[in-house]
């Protein structure tokens, strides 16, 4: 079993689009959305939801006012700036470290687990998917990412799946770390513009970093010739094989707002675009 | 006044609108807080005057003095720290690691031995200048470094309350948008017309209304996709601040690193159109 993860550092490259095209084309695979902040995939995938899990991670501290006489002790430590004037926890601040709680001479503070969010095993017509939720404002998204990978490596070795197939999120931080550790390759999807350029490049960097191989693809690549032949180029130089060119075109558009994935609602050039990315992709 | 920009989903256009409205307004300090894929700087491309590295405090163990007790690790809240200790045959060991560590200070207070101390670990750098009229401030994380928000905190450690500063957060709903936005008097959400962006506006709209901050919209690329955003809005009363329409031409420039006011200067009336209705929004 291939573990492949859909990346591109910025955000809006049509990343999930392109997931969910690889869903239609892919079989017996398990896909997962590690997009775990702003979920999209199950927009395309319409999942009927079988499991439903809580998860919990981390913690925030809670003073107790009755117990709390004031001193000062845990606004003089607390690095977070999460206590109040007032003592009040300020939940966004806390990071949950307990070191006010390890302080506190009146023993009124204690540290509550937190309910970071929710995921899910679901049915589709593409087959299962593993899907999350994070909180709203919570933080540990590495560590939900982590799990729903686990889950969803455990599901396809039980049903023999030949592939796992991830939507990852945007950025180079810690959610983007746990979705690219261990995959056998990241697929990079990048828009011909010069923010599109750069941020494929500190993604290219990251993967690297944990030496994981990479290919790419170049969406809308028609709305700047120039800024797709320099990323053409630079691939060159890396040995990163370009595998597909996707064209812009407003149809694509109409495919997500129809809850579609564009291998089924388009035919033609994209549609055979597609078709071989998932033959360049395939390991 | 201090201005956030926004969006759940990453790609409507959040840079663009913080870019082209910091060009639209006078006196503007400008923050890229999207510290994982800062990008502001590739169109306003600012003269940078000077740089500094941003450093995080981990602990260093002082092996002669360890005793291996063990108390850093039981109270180190993110398993940042492991000790074996010392058996008939082998010595003891002590290992930190600095992924995984947030900073707190918590191990190095509670060392019966004294044996922690806390160094820094690079995490990213600033960089300060200007870009035209437009002063300019961004945060850049090191490749293969996990967290943002102490370097977000740290870029906006450079505000200048003395001038509208407009701060382009990260995309998503989680810590390090918490991070950016936290602190500001208006945030701006950007969206574009599609089911996914209605779906990640709702989200962002959520944190918003969490954090108890007044907001309004941008609808990016307003005329491509639905009018599902537009019913959502009006159902929730979110004040609608701007409609960009889909024009190859800005999507052209923004691909080449191009504000599109400089081109396209009737935008700029818009966007201090949308300006004022910050204010008004904001003397409420
Ligand atoms: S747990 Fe840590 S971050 Fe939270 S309030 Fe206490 S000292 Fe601050
Ligand atoms: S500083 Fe805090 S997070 Fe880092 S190792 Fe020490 S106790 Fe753990």
């Amino acid at each position: 079993m291939k573990t492949i993860v859909v990346i591109s550092g910025k955000g809006g490259t049509g990343k999930t689009v392109v997931t969910g095209s690889l869903a239609a084309l892919a079989k017996n695979k398990v896909m997962v959305d590690c997009d775990v902040d702003a979920a999209d995939l199950h927009l395309l995938l319409h999942p009927r939801i079988i499991e439903r899990h809580e998860f919990r991670s981390g913690h925030t501290a809670a003073i107790d006012g009755d117990l709390c006489k004031k001193c000062g002790r845990c606004l003089a430590v607390c690095r977070f700036d999460a206590i109040k004037p007032d003592f009040s926890v300020e939940s966004f601040s806390c990071e949950g470290c307990g070191l006010c709680s390890l302080v506190c001479p009146h023993g009124a503070i204690h540290m509550q687990e937190n309910v970071a969010g929710e995921w899910f095993v679901s049915d589709t017509s593409y087959g299962p998917f593993v899907h999350a939720k994070l909180g709203i404002a919570e933080e540990n998204s590495g560590k939900l990412v982590a799990k729903i990978r686990q889950v969803a490596k455990e599901l396809g070795e039980k049903n023999r799946a030949d592939y796992v197939i991830v939507d990852g999120p945007p950025g180079i931080g810690c959610p983007v770390i746990a979705s690219l550790s261990g995959v056998d390759c990241a697929l990079i999807v990048t828009e011909p513009t010069l923010s599109g350029i750069h941020d494929a490049q500190r993604v290219i960097d990251v993967a690297g970093h944990f030496h994981i191989p990479v290919k790419l693809v170049v969406n809308k690549h028609d709305l700047n010739h120039g800024m797709t032949s320099r990323i053409e180029a630079f691939c060159r130089e890396q040995n990163i094989p370009v595998i597909g060119k996707i064209a812009f075109d407003k149809t694509v558009v109409a495919s997500m707002v129809e809850g579609k994935t564009i291998v089924e609602h388009v035919s033609g050039a994209i549609k055979e675009e597609l078709c071989k990315i998932w033959e360049g992709l395939k390991i | 006044m201090i201005i956030s920009i926004a969006s759940g989903k990453g790609g409507t256009g959040k840079t663009t609108v913080a870019v082209n409205l910091a060009l639209s307004l006078k006196n503007v300090q400008f923050l890229d807080c999207d510290v994982e894929e800062p990008n502001a700087h590739l169109f306003l491309k600012p003269r940078i005057a000077s740089q500094l590295k941003v450093h995080v405090p981990v602990p260093e163990i002082d092996e002669a003095r360890c005793t291996y007790c063990g108390r850093c690790r039981e109270v180190c809240a993110y398993h940042a720290i492991a000790v074996l200790p010392p058996g008939p045959a082998k010595e003891g060991s002590i290992l930190v690691f600095p992924h995984l560590c947030h900073g707190c200070g918590t191990c190095s207070l509670f060392c019966p031995s004294k044996a922690i101390r806390e160094v820094d670990k690079e995490i990213g750098l600033i960089e300060i200048g200007d870009a035209g009229p437009v002063s300019f401030i961004h945060g850049c994380l090191n490749v293969g470094e996990a967290m943002s928000p102490p370097l977000i905190r740290q870029v906006k450690n450079y505000m200048n309350p003395t001038k509208t500063v407009i701060i382009d957060a990260p995309p998503g709903t989680s810590c390090p948008v918490i991070a950016a936005v936290k602190g500001s008097d208006f945030c701006l959400l950007v969206t574009e017309p599609t089911p996914f962006g209605l779906n990640d506006l709702i989200l962002a709209v959520e944190v918003l209304r969490k954090l108890s901050m007044p907001f309004g919209v941008v609808i990016n690329r307003a005329d491509i996709g639905d009018d599902k955003v537009e019913t959502y809005c009006r159902e929730q009363n979110i004040l609608v601040l701007m409609r960009i329409p889909f024009d190859r031409r800005i999507a052209e420039l923004y691909s080449s690193g191009i504000p599109f006011v400089l081109e396209k200067t009737e935008y700029r009336g818009q966007f201090n159109a949308a300006f004022n209705l910050i204010k008004q929004e904001t003397a409420k």
